[in-house]
């Protein structure tokens, strides 16, 4: 939050012909009729810097037509929502950039929205740098934070740099719109309300499938695949050198598997083949942001760290009591992760269970 | 096709860099390999450069070469439990246009030498390491083989450069393993901290350095000496003592350095330094005693591979830059006159070596390096009865002076004995003369 | 078949630290290496180079020194190497940077049409994402993120089809070049560097290009081409607290995993009520 009396940002005049934009955007993430958590969140956001302007907050959901849809604009309405775009098309049933990037371009350049959010997912970083390229304007990826700096009337998109060590805030200042995006979970998810009213506008764009080059052909949900899904993850078990061969990593999916979690590792379990790639959790890893953390074995140097420090929850186990990890974990046990992992896995295994039988 | 040269150098450190600079310089074929990411990434110096050995192979090397301070004092501690004893020597003529010793950053240095050497001519290759030397069936070295497919290379001679551990030389049984009493474990913290400190603390002005060598009770009655130098922006503090007095204390070295950045009259030195960079490095420490074969068919030996360490007057990489460069003038004079690289020939190297300061100082020193071993009092009772001594005699009480003289030495006497004090003197006249 | 890689020299972001005194990022020290995500991109075009023979050239804006990162892309296989810079072309955001490489890409389409472009997921120091999309958008190319694996590429029809990491699952995407392609983290690992890559590296004369020489317009790069500007850097507030260390009433595992289970739900009391409802679904 700001304080009036302090000056925030450059002063600027905007450019006449920019101030005809007006209005908070969020792109709204869905695939196969599911509205991505993150949209959810930034329509909270948005409804947060469109009060601070005094302009009205709209959401863009792309699809083809479908009751699924539907919903979703009635959704997006209940969690903040004052105008929602309904861009429909056959072709916009899967996501593919080139047709999603046109159609949006369009879409804005009919609007003129001067703030449009999307989710730091693989779709929302995929299209973002896209629709910024083609309208030539500023995007900030990432955004830890967002605010309307008074002065100037722009968005103050915060984010981190190299790995996390600083933090910088970003400004486009004379370009429109001003794009960001923003990782899911970084904000907090509003409070839906049925009773909230907006507009729908639709918006046929006519595409032509036979302009497209790319084609989708199969989408192979993650259930049925054998690899691990640690970046969506919500509770991850973790295992570092400390557990000393690989036969140990037994004792990690066992507990995995008892809380429906997955199994990650640092890069030396990589680089010793105990476990493949696909788990490796790190900076040249995947990065996670579980509700849950259980990091077995692990020092906590920074190159894991910056994958999996902004969970909601670590608990570290390890057996050196000055062991970097319990800088930055959240709760710390000293002890063999050997003995603790399996005590952990048969102590969650009653107690869920327990509940299972009884419900 | 396998790559030819007249050389190969192993390793980017001061000794393989003065090696390969003056064989590219002259027009020499000449590839060097270095197991780092980049040269130097694996090397670690307390460190100072000694601007007279570089002068010779780079005369104008002052133009850009990223040196901290230039040394304009120069103090020699002898610690207490809680005092010091010490000597300075300061002069402002130090502050000429040349001067002669620098305190530096190894890696930084190291990384100049690169280019250095790209400039000449020569060929440089990091992150690739030398896991042994090729020979012919008579024994001859003819090359290298290294970790990457394909990496088998030929050279009429090969220049061993990889540091204190000679690893190469070792696997080729060209040299023994090094007993612990003739290396040294060293660690040193970088510590960063305002310039404008360093200078006020050190009574110095931006670019002059001080260094100060320490020896005393901080090793714990291990042979061992300590040190602290300014750098422009840090200050490099680091201690050590022999492998095998490690082995058999019961002080592990980072405690040992915890313990000095503790030491009443070091704590303030370093006050508001903050940010740390730990590193560790072994030192040799045997002295001419330890000097392995140096040169044979198709090879030589240069810098700490080669066990070249003044440890009496902490010079290494002076020894190293010049070994190298003696190493590298053997070869070129060799090929120059079409003469083959047998070991006769290289013989060459070791009559530069014993015609020089390496070996003139080296021999000067032998005895030292055992009787510092033998004689641990010179790291424990001496250190005590010399600050005591000094601490009565510049206490002003009502003890008259003669008293004082008295008390001086009776303690001195009760310590070591009479036939202990003129043991260790007649020791200390053997190890220096 | 041409393929062009585009990587980044940043400093080792493991080593970054803050002046204690002025609070700014301490570069003089920490290596410098190529973006971490870079190398992914590299060995999959690599894989091409071996599988269907393409020419590699690597390609890189930044000061002169990233030529040592140049290099190092060489000597794992890469054919040709591209210097990219120029003083005009200093605080550059992402827009300004994808318009000053595509410039590049497009005169070394002047020799030989690109095929494919490879851009690195995100560096480690900017984190955004975003020149790899500008570059395909710029180009026209098909753009294809997050690519896990290529599964099958047909020189003489140009059709590629490939696995992209999607929400809940993998999109098989079918599309003809040329495209640009980020490839996701993990999918491989960058492979050591024959000897003779080594020597080549070593040897090979950088072609060096400058703003002028690529034909990009001066008010399209450098601060002036970019619309975002860095209003404050700051360093973030450390978290005030280390862990929490969890007391057991007993040294045995079972205690100090009762102990454990206790303080995660005191701590997350939403995460029982998580793990309760995944257990009832027979999770």
């Amino acid at each position: 939050m700001s304080e009036p009396s302090k000056p925030q940002g450059r002063k600027f005049q905007l450019p006449e012909h920019l101030k005809v934009y007006k209005n908070v955007w969020v792109i709204v993430e869905q695939e196969r009729g599911i509205v991505h958590s993150v949209s959810l969140e930034l329509l909270g956001e948005a409804r947060k810097l469109a009060d601070k302007l005094g302009v009205e907050v709209g959401a863009v959901v792309l699809g083809a037509e479908s009751p699924d849809l539907n919903r979703i604009c009635g959704d997006a309405i209940s969690y903040g929502a004052d105008i929602v775009y309904k861009v429909t098309d056959p072709a916009l049933a899967d996501y593919r950039t080139d047709p999603y990037c046109r159609v949006m371009t369009d879409v804005v350049n009919a609007h003129k929205p001067e703030i449009v959010l999307l989710g730091a997912t693989t779709l929302g970083r995929d299209l973002a740098g896209a629709i910024a390229t083609t309208l030539a304007t500023g995007l900030t990826a990432d955004c830890t934070e967002l605010d309307i700096y008074a002065d100037n009337r722009s968005l103050a998109a915060t984010r981190p740099t190299f790995g996390g060590t600083l933090l910088c805030t970003i400004q486009t200042l004379a370009y429109r719109p001003q794009m960001a995006t923003v990782r899911p979970r970084v904000m907090a998810m509003p409070e839906r309300d049925d009773a909230r009213t907006g507009r729908v506008v639709e918006i046929r764009p006519d595409l032509r499938e036979e302009d497209i080059v790319t084609k989708v052909l199969n989408f192979i949900a993650d259930r049925e695949q054998n690899e691990a899904q640690l970046a969506f993850a919500d509770i991850i078990v973790s295992a570092g050198k400390g557990l000393g061969k690989v036969e140990n990593m037994k004792l990690v999916f066992d507990l995995a598997r008892v809380l429906g979690g997955e199994v990650g590792v640092t890069r030396p379990l990589v680089q010793a083949g105990w476990a493949t790639n696909d788990r490796q959790v790190g900076q040249t890893g995947k990065t996670v942001r579980p509700k849950l953390y259980i990091a077995a074995g692990i020092s906590g140097a920074i190159q894991h760290r910056v994958g999996m420090e902004k969970s909601d929850l670590i608990l570290a186990i390890n057996t050196d009591p000055n062991a970097t990890i319990f800088d930055f974990a959240h709760l710390g046990l000293v002890g063999d992760a050997l003995t603790i992992l399996p005590a952990l896995t048969d102590a969650f295994g009653r107690r869920l269970s327990v509940n299972r039988m009884a419900g | 096709m396998v790559e030819k040269f007249d050389a190969i150098v192993i390793g980017a450190g001061p000794s393989g860099n003065a090696a390969t600079y003056t064989l590219a310089k002259q027009g020499l074929k000449v590839l060097q390999l270095e197991r780092g990411e980049y040269p130097g990434a694996k090397n670690v110096q307390g460190g100072i450069m000694y601007a007279h050995e570089l002068e010779k192979i780079i005369p104008d090397f002052r133009d850009d070469c990223p040196t901290e301070r230039h040394i304009i004092e120069q103090r020699v501690w002898l610690l207490g439990d809680d005092s010091y004893v010490g000597t300075n020597y300061r002069s402002e003529s130090f502050n000429s246009d040349k001067p002669n010793r620098y305190t530096i950053i190894r890696a930084n240095i190291d990384k100049w030498w690169g280019e250095q050497i790209r400039k000449v001519g020569g060929l440089q290759i990091c992150e690739t390491t030398v896991t042994e030397l090729i020979r012919d069936p008579s024994g001859k070295v003819i090359g290298v083989r290294t970790d990457r497919e394909g990496g088998e290379i030929h050279a009429n001679v090969v220049i061993m450069a990889d540091g204190v551990n000679a690893l190469l030389a070792k696997r080729a049984g060209l040299q023994a393993e090094a007993a612990p009493e003739n290396v040294a474990l060293a660690v040193k913290e970088i510590l960063f901290i305002d310039p404008e400190l360093i200078q006020q603390r050190f009574g110095i002005k931006e670019d002059e350095g001080v260094v100060i060598e320490i020896m005393g009770k901080v090793t714990k009655g291990m042979v061992g000496t300590a040190f602290l130098y300014t750098n422009k922006e840090s200050l490099t503090i680091g201690i050590g003592c022999l492998i095998s007095d490690f082995k058999n204390g019961d002080c592990p070295p980072y405690k040992m350095l915890e313990d000095l950045k503790n030491h009443p009259v070091i704590k303030p030195l370093i006050e508001g330094a903050e940010m740390k960079e730990y590193a560790a490095h072994m030192i040799p420490e045997g002295g001419y005693k330890a000097v392995p074969q140096l040169y044979g068919d198709g090879w030589m030996v240069v810098g700490d591979a080669a066990h070249f360490n003044n440890a009496a007057h902490r010079e290494g990489s002076n020894l190293a830059m010049a070994s190298g460069r003696m190493a590298a003038e053997t070869v070129i004079e060799l090929k120059a006159a079409g003469k083959g690289y047998t070991a006769s020939n290289l013989a060459a190297y070791k009559k530069k070596l014993d015609d020089s300061f390496i070996m003139k100082d080296l021999k000067k020193y032998r005895e030292l390096p055992g009787i510092m071993h033998g004689n641990k009092q010179f790291f424990g009772a001496y250190p005590d009865e010399i600050t005591s001594a000094v601490h009565n005699w510049f206490t002003v009480d009502s003890v008259d002076k003669k008293t004082k003289e008295k008390q001086i030495m009776k303690s001195f006497i009760k310590r070591r004995s009479v036939m202990g004090l003129v043991g260790d003197a007649i020791k200390l006249v053997r190890a220096v003369r | 078949m041409h393929i062009v890689v585009c990587i980044k020299q940043v400093p080792d972001s493991a080593q970054i630290r803050i002046h204690p005194v002025t609070n700014t990022i301490m570069r003089q020290g920490v290596p410098a290496i190529i973006n971490p995500f870079d190398l992914f991109s590299l060995e999959e075009a690599l894989r091409l180079k071996d599988k269907v023979g393409a020419r590699v050239t690597v390609l890189t804006m930044g000061p002169p020194m990233a030529e040592t990162s140049l290099r190092k892309a060489l000597s794992l296989g890469a054919d040709d190497a591209v210097l990219l810079t120029d003083r005009k072309f200093a605080g550059s955001d992402t827009l300004a940077t994808s318009y000053a490489l595509t410039s590049a890409i497009q005169k070394l389409a002047e020799e030989e049409p690109v095929d494919i472009v490879f851009c690195g997921k995100q560096t480690v120091d900017g984190d955004t994402a975003q020149v790899g999309p500008g570059i395909a958008t710029r180009l026209g190319f098909e753009q294809l993120t997050y690519i896990t694996k290529i599964e099958d590429l047909d020189i003489a029809s140009k059709e590629i089809v490939v696995q992209r990491r999607s929400e809940g699952g993998v999109q098989v995407l079918k599309t003809t070049l040329p495209c640009m392609i980020t490839m996701l983290e993990g999918t491989n690992t960058i492979r050591f560097g024959k000897m003779d890559d080594l020597f080549r590296a070593a040897r090979y004369e950088l072609k060096t290009w400058s703003r002028d020489f690529t034909g990009a317009e001066e008010g399209r790069v450098g601060l002036k081409g970019s619309p975002t500007v860095v209003s404050k850097v700051f360093v973030p507030k450390p978290r005030a607290e280390k862990a929490k260390m969890i007391e057991a009433a007993s040294d045995t595992p079972d205690a100090m995993a009762a102990a454990a289970i206790d303080a995660i739900f005191a701590a997350q009391p939403k995460l029982s009520d998580d793990l309760l409802a995944r257990a009832a679904a027979g999770l």
